[in-house]
């Protein structure tokens, strides 16, 4: 009897445990993250997968988060962190878009997340891509890694799946693509990046930043470009 | 460890915080939104509260699950209803629940996760039905079902099999006591009574308890003691004797 009570005892302890580890970590977003640049506008892209821990809390995350009207942020790292980052920089850009009347410029916004990801750089896990469209220089990507530093690219990867897609985004990426080449491009290059890395999965969300506005699009885990894998 | 009467022998461990170790899910339908949860609570491996309630009241329209430390859950939740008050007060509005999202969110991510709240929220605005899930760290998740709490792996199970768009209502309570039905069979720090609260434009239905468990057990005998069944051995009489009595006049609002 007191055999059964310790084995029942011990059972519960890990059950307590495991809820304890699963209490212990924060969303995170390991995930895989693009953005290209084209002739007029950015193409963004990102996968939907939250994971705490081992459990997926969400596996239709929407990270391409909207800073303002033609400027949008890929958010990578700790969930909680890149939202805080994402509205504060929301809000200091519509009010510096007010004061100055004008619609702010990529590089600015670029700028802000610098600063704070820079500032907080100790507290902060957050690796974000900042993309968008400004009327001055046209479609701009600038990246803003773990520790605050700041870069504009014409191709950018983000996030834990990024380092498997290294290979295929340098030697399949051309200058002067179009708009529907850039698509197919970042969409393959998620794909290679979600069947690889545990951490990313679930569908691939797009969209298209342009003086015309912003296309919003998804495809889901069955539509996604076949690769043959041994 | 205390240690008892001065000995190694009797140490007695400090009491942890009450944990809702718990299991709560949410399901948005066709009018408006369910909220379930159990209703166990556990300190460590005892159950001490058997008829815990774990959704909260935040606004007429709004209604929150939380799991997590039972003081957390209580008291972030207590604040933000208070401060949605203040908030319909000074505006004539009814709050939105983007914005009890945006308070909680605020608050949690400034505490950097040392609030142990995990929470669901659901309520019907005038922009329609919503359900989110605010974590302690401050991340924020909007879906259209979701359970959290220790049982959330056997909950997630049967929502993620049988949930579809547009439910109706019969349907959307079924799932949800389902759900939480799984959590409490697999889960051990979940069990006794299965709580819904339906929310929609025209009011809410907080059912309490929707399911009980059948394990209600009533006590089988009578623990008072007669009076007489212990012996008086003898008495003595202290007389107590008055030495000096002042009196105090206190100034209060009234006098003049």
């Amino acid at each position: 009897m007191l055999q059964l009570c310790l084995t029942v005892h011990t059972f519960f302890n890990l059950a307590v445990i495991t809820f304890f580890y699963f209490s212990r970590k924060s969303a995170s977003f390991y995930t895989s993250i693009m953005a290209v640049e084209f002739e007029g506008g950015v193409v963004i892209g990102a996968d939907s997968r939250t994971t705490t821990g081992a459990y997926i809390a969400n596996r239709v995350t929407d990270k391409l988060t909207p800073i303002h009207e033609r400027i949008f942020c890929c958010r990578s790292g700790s969930a909680a962190d890149t939202q805080a980052i994402a509205d504060a920089v929301t809000y200091q850009l519509g009010f510096h878009s007010i004061e100055l009347d004008e619609a702010p410029l990529v590089q600015t916004a670029a700028s802000l997340f610098r600063e704070m990801c820079y500032r907080y750089r100790e507290e902060l896990m957050a690796g974000i891509i900042v993309a968008g469209w400004d009327p001055r220089r046209g479609g701009q990507v600038y990246t803003v890694p773990v520790g605050g530093m700041m870069t504009r690219q014409p191709v950018s990867v983000g996030g834990s799946g990024s380092s498997y897609i290294y290979g295929y985004v340098d030697s399949n990426y051309r200058a002067g693509m179009s708009k529907e080449e850039c698509l197919k491009f970042t969409a393959e290059a998620l794909t290679l990046a979600m069947e690889r890395d545990g951490s990313s999965g679930g569908v691939v969300r797009l969209a298209v930043v342009s003086e015309q506005g912003v296309e919003r699009q998804v495809i889901l885990g069955n539509q996604l470009p076949k690769f043959s894998t041994v | 460890t205390v240690p008892v009467n001065g000995s190694e022998e009797g140490k007695i461990k400090a009491p942890k915080p009450m944990k809702t170790g718990t299991t709560i899910a949410g399901v948005v339908y066709k009018d408006g939104v369910v909220l379930g949860a159990d209703t166990r609570a556990t300190s460590e491996e005892v159950v001490a509260d058997k008829m815990c309630a774990k959704i909260h009241y935040i606004a007429p329209n709004i209604y929150c699950c939380g799991a997590g430390t039972a003081a957390d859950t209580e008291k972030t939740t207590d604040m933000l209803s208070s401060n949605l008050t203040i908030f319909s007060m000074n505006s004539g509005r009814n709050p939105r629940v983007v914005m009890a999202v945006n308070i909680l969110q605020d608050m949690l991510f400034r505490y950097r996760g040392m609030i142990g709240a995990h929470l669901i929220l659901g309520g019907v605005d005038c922009t329609g039905s919503h359900l989110y899930t605010v974590g302690p760290y401050g991340s924020m998740d909007k879906v259209p079902y979701l359970a959290m709490g220790s049982g959330k792996l056997p909950a997630m199970g049967i929502l993620e099999d049988r949930f579809k768009g547009n439910m109706d209502l019969e349907e959307a309570k079924a799932l949800v006591s389902d759900a939480i039905h799984a959590g409490i069979m697999s889960d051990l720090a979940s069990g006794n009574n299965i709580d819904l609260c339906v929310i929609t434009k025209e009011g809410v239905d907080y059912i309490r308890p929707h399911r009980e468990s059948i394990y209600n057990y009533k006590r089988q005998a009578k623990y008072k003691y007669k009076p007489g069944t212990t012996p008086v051995l003898n008495k003595t009489v202290n007389q107590l004797e008055l030495v000096h009595e002042t009196v105090q006049m206190m100034e209060t609002a009234g006098s003049s």
